[in-house]
């Protein structure tokens, strides 16, 4: 861009930014310069530095700690224990992946009901042709993972070139893939590589046991028998991991906002940023030493490392990638979305490739776990997996939603179906809660998104400083948007910017002044 | 600058003096000393008004003036009791509590965006919700055929009720809006923007049928920002500014002083409605030859026939058209065809030939198009402004890893937001909480920040308020200035002729005229724009 450019363009003389010095925004260089508001105002600031986005996206999470906290409580301390919590990641692995995938498809504004079935084609399809024809492990998964990207482009192909909506398209495939499962099973499991099993089934390499031990870390407890040690000791991998994730997290954040107060002079206040890491990391260190201080021989799943290396990925992708905003702006507005340069076939076609991609490393991780490819391998999962991409808040007219998100909305399935089967309630009883944890989810979501209606946040400070929140001039959020985190937060932010700018003022910088 | 508003402002206190005294019913309606409050917000500040029976009332003012929240507090939208002040209707104070109170009353609103089902008939659609029913709750449909035809007589249409409605024009469908009126007994009709997706003809239909049902009683509303409508029509207006009543007057239909409401509306005069401006057009930039494009959905028909358009250097270029005349299409077409078929024709970028397949190409050699309606074609609702910002040119803010770079986003969407003068409280906003001129500059903004050469921008200032309007006026002037060349598509026919340096007139898919804003008048391009010449006019330069 020129540089010349259109700095005469301003039509006006330059609006002083009224916006930017209202009071919400100062914390610049840190609560010694937020003397701006009253005390209870700087403690709502405070909150909302620390809960960047808005405070509504943080409710599941909140949902989620007072769920495992419930269930903590009513199980006698069974809940949150090494080998629980292991089981919990390994149990719902599959699930967590096929939602990151399930997540783009409904945020692109259609849904993939052919997940499951397409799992089960590749466990079975891999593990037969294994066994017939003696193939080598990672053969057999380049194979799974080849099928996996066969059935996407034909999921992609009637999707985006013939224009047949998703729902008819992978409700075909739902139905004719399990066919075909049957079909190539002849209805009976086959075992995939035993190298399978052993990834599917390992946890991070067992290193600094006995020395930990021996310094008296971990639980205590009867282990193997000849665990000479009264301690378990920590799985010191495990542990290096969480404390890699803790500095990582650390210090992009702290880069960011250093970044941001660079190029704008204006950022988050420093103490809450480093509350917030505070917060995280604790929770971060304290879930990474569960894992670590479990029975010998025990630690971070393998699954569930690469569960996290998806996350990453994926969460790069959708926010920080060309192709993650075309997927946003074609779910957002199609026709608009087209007008702007991005390609609405292409953006479908590799959604849907990636979610079949996705659908078979599930088949392929899931096959290795239950050491067999039987014929009803990956039923019913599309429904769980779209079922955590709704209850993580994203819109089922599209356009709305996160990976974190969507990962939070899977460990609360998870949570509940880990926890009530702790309580002893049956499979039966379980299906009947999550069904109406569902639509409680989004109708709380609904409920918080309407128009005009103010966050929590919002209420507090409104409570606090006398503040007003939004009318219905600044607030118009599309009814047909309501359904999901990240519409417009109409927090403390915007309050105190109507104060600033009246109609009159407006109106003042809009009359062109003729000399 | 004067203070007018001082000068011209009613007490409401005169006018409602003047009220008490009046005994007879001559007023249908009677809003007194009207304020609603949102939070934050005074959106209505003691509006009085007063509009007599069998009028045609029209309300002015600009965006955000107050008169949709003055329209709904009448309706029941804003039910009795969030407002104070009181609403007397027929000479008896009314307390509506929803819309259904007010229509069973007989007043009806017919919003700007309409509210038929596409799928539907037109009987199925005027007695929705208020079904012909005979015995047993069945639905009678030879009933409710039978009175929708005598419906559509009176309005002046004469088609089948069992026409559905994806079927007819726009106009057709603001038609059968006013007979589902009349089907409920409306004796106070109000119309928000009526006109503001009709073209002249569809309009002036429109406006017949107003003074016809003016004849047979009914009191007519009409919100409007078009004041030479407003001038052929009222009977009386009333302008509103910041949520007050600056003037309401009694008027002779066709006697109108326009710049007064232009006024009393902005608070300053208008005598310049568009910025003046010297153009010093350089070479030719941009030019299409011979341009064809097929109807998708009708095949044979063309919507653009052997176009052949060019435009200098620092020019801004009009394209002067009724609806549907094929401007747009045109548009979108070159535009990487973006719609239409491709039948032949070429586009030659600073004198050379090129190929736009796609409208990310089209992009990439800088050009852009600002489309219209930019709620349906323009923006993202669900997006914040700085992503609107830089959603046309993500590379622009990529870092070499191909990511996008957070500090880049913002800087970017920053710049631009100066540059325009966008108010928003941060560019964190999301673009739905914008006002429509506002909402425009973030189009505009999305559009520029890939740095085009060739800016086509379609109905750009359609639906924004009378100052904004000035501001993109001055912001093309200045793009131009900096040697862009400017193609500006609009049904207004004044401001072509005040902003634009050359127009070309289209007629059904062709070209029917060019000729320097100079010498243009707005009858002779409407003649333009409504003739189809046999013979094809010279174009070329």
């Amino acid at each position: 861009m020129s540089s010349d450019v259109e700095t005469s363009l301003t039509t006006d003389p330059p609006v002083a930014e009224p916006v930017a010095t209202a009071s919400s925004r100062e914390g610049a260089s840190g609560p010694s310069n937020a003397g701006g508001g009253s005390p209870l105002q700087r403690v709502g600031k405070f909150i909302s530095d620390m809960f960047p986005g808005g405070f509504r996206q943080y409710t599941m999470i909140i949902a989620l700690l007072a769920l495992i906290l419930f269930f903590e409580y009513k199980s006698d301390g069974k809940m949150v224990t090494s080998a629980n919590f292991q089981g919990l990641i390994a149990a719902n692995t599959h699930v967590l992946i096929l939602a990151i995938g399930m997540l783009m498809v409904i945020v692109v504004g259609h849904i993939d009901l052919a997940v499951g079935s397409t799992a089960g084609l590749v466990g079975v399809t891999m593990a037969w042709m294994a066994r017939e024809y003696s193939l080598p492990w990672y053969i057999a998964v380049l194979v799974g993972l080849g099928l996996g990207l066969l059935i996407g482009a034909w999921q992609g192909f009637f999707l985006a070139k013939v224009g047949i909506p998703g729902f008819i398209t992978t409700l075909a495939g739902l139905i004719g893939f399990r066919g075909a499962v049957i079909w190539i099973s002849h209805s009976v499991a086959i075992p995939p590589p035993v190298e399978l099993y052993h990834f599917a089934n390992g946890s991070l390499p067992d290193w600094g046991r006995e020395w930990t031990a021996s310094l008296g870390l971990g639980s205590t407890g009867r282990a193997a028998n000849d665990w000479p040690y009264e301690h378990f000791g920590l799985n010191v991998v495990t542990l290096a991991l969480g404390v890699a994730i803790i500095i990582a997290f650390c210090y992009t954040t702290l880069q960011g906002r250093s970044r941001q107060l660079k190029a704008s002079g204006v950022a988050p206040s420093l103490v809450a940023v480093l509350a917030r890491l505070v917060a995280v990391s604790a929770v971060i260190g304290f879930v990474f030493y569960l894992f670590a201080s479990g029975r010998p021989g025990t630690g971070f799943p393998l699954t569930g490392v690469v569960l996290l290396v998806l996350v990453l990925v994926y969460h790069i992708i959708t926010e920080r990638t060309p192709f993650g905003r075309h997927i946003y702006a074609v779910g957002g507005n199609k026709a608009a979305a087209a007008l702007t340069g991005v390609s609405v076939p292409r953006t479908y076609f590799l959604v849907m490739l990636n979610m079949s991609l996705l659908a078979a490393l599930v088949g392929i991780l899931f096959t290795g776990r239950s050491n067999s490819a039987f014929p009803s391998l990956g039923n019913g999962w599309e429904l769980d997996a779209i079922a955590s991409v709704f209850i993580g808040g994203a819109a089922v007219s599209g356009g709305i939603g996160t990976v974190v998100g969507t990962m939070v909305g899977g460990m609360v399935m998870a949570v509940l179906n880990s926890g009530l089967s702790l309580l002893g309630v049956g499979s039966d009883k379980t299906a009947v809660i999550k069904g109406l944890v569902l639509l409680a989810a989004v109708a709380f979501d609904i409920y918080n998104k309407q128009q005009g209606r103010k966050s929590l946040i919002g209420r507090i400070m409104e409570g606090f400083s006398g503040t007003k929140s939004e009318s219905d001039e600044v607030a118009v959020v599309p009814a047909e948007a309501t359904t999901a985190a990240g519409v417009v937060e109409t927090g403390p932010e915007i309050q105190a910017n109507i104060d600033g700018i009246t109609p009159a003022k407006l109106r003042d910088e809009l009359t062109p002044t003729d000399e | 600058m004067t203070t007018l508003s001082q000068q011209t402002m009613v007490p409401p206190a005169v006018l409602g003096e003047a009220q008490d005294t009046a005994i007879a019913p001559k007023y249908v309606l009677e809003m007194r000393h009207i304020t609603k409050e949102f939070p934050g917000v005074r959106a209505l500040d003691d509006v009085t008004m007063a509009v007599r029976d069998s009028d045609i009332h029209a309300i002015c003012g600009e965006n955000g003036a107050g008169k949709s929240t003055l329209m709904k507090v009448l309706s029941g939208v804003h039910p009795f009791g969030t407002y104070t002040g009181e609403i007397l209707y027929n000479g008896e104070l009314v307390t509506f509590k929803n819309i259904r109170e007010s229509e069973a009353a007989g007043i009806v609103i017919i919003h700007q965006e309409l509210a038929l089902i596409p799928e539907l008939s037109i009987a199925e659609n005027i007695f929705l919700c208020n079904e012909v029913v005979g015995r047993f709750g069945i639905i009678d449909w030879a009933k409710a055929y039978a009175q929708t035809s005598d419906l559509l007589h009176q309005v002046g249409l004469n088609i089948d009720p069992r026409t559905p409605i994806k079927n007819l024009g726009v106009g057709q469908q603001q038609l059968v809006e006013i007979a589902k009126a009349l089907s409920k007994n409306v004796q106070l009709l109000i119309l928000d923007e009526p006109t503001s997706a009709l073209n002249e003809e569809d309009a002036e239909t429109l406006f017949n049928l107003m003074r016809d049902l003016k004849r047979k009683g009914v009191t007519c509303i009409m919100i409007s920002h078009k004041l030479n409508e407003i001038a052929q029509v009222a009977d009386a207006i009333t302008i509103l500014r910041d949520g007050k009543t600056v003037e309401t007057y009694p008027v002779v239909p066709g006697e109108v002083d326009v710049d007064r409401i232009i006024r009393a509306m902005v608070g300053r005069s208008l005598e310049n409605r568009f910025p003046s401006h010297d153009s010093h057009p350089g070479d030719v930039v941009f030019e299409v030859r011979d341009w064809r494009v097929e109807d998708p959905n009708v095949p044979g028909r063309l919507l653009c026939k052997d176009i052949s358009l060019y435009v200098r250097a620092g020019e801004i270029v009009g394209l002067a058209g009724l609806m549907g005349a094929g401007r747009t299409e045109f548009a979108r077409s070159v535009f990487g065809r973006n719609y239409g078929i491709y039948l032949g024709g070429e586009i030659l970028l600073h004198g050379s030939p090129l190929t736009l397949k796609s409208v990310e190409q089209a992009i990439d050699h800088r050009i852009s198009y600002v489309s219209e309606d930019r709620k349906m074609l323009g923006l993202n609702l669900l997006d914040d402004v700085k992503a609107t910002t830089i959603s046309a040119w993500l590379k622009g803010v990529c870092n070499p890893l191909g990511l996008l770079d957070p500090h880049k986003v913002r800087s970017a969407a920053e710049e631009y937001r100066e540059k325009l003068g966008i108010k928003t409280a941060s560019v964190d906003v999301g673009v739905s909480t914008l006002s429509g001129g506002n909402q425009q500059k973030v189009v505009l903004a999305k559009w520029l920040f890939p740095d085009p050469d060739v800016l086509i921008l379609d109905e750009p200032t359609r639906g924004i308020d009378v100052g904004a309007k000035y501001e993109i006026y001055r912001i093309m002037q200045q793009l131009a200035d900096q040697g862009k060349a400017v193609i500006m598509i609009s049904s207004e026919l004044p401001e072509l002729l005040g902003v634009a340096d050359r127009i070309y007139t289209i007629c059904e898919g062709a070209v029917t005229g060019e000729m320097p804003a100079a010498e243009a008048t707005q009858e002779a391009l409407m003649r333009m724009m409504t003739t189809i010449t046999t013979t094809a006019p010279a174009v070329a330069r």
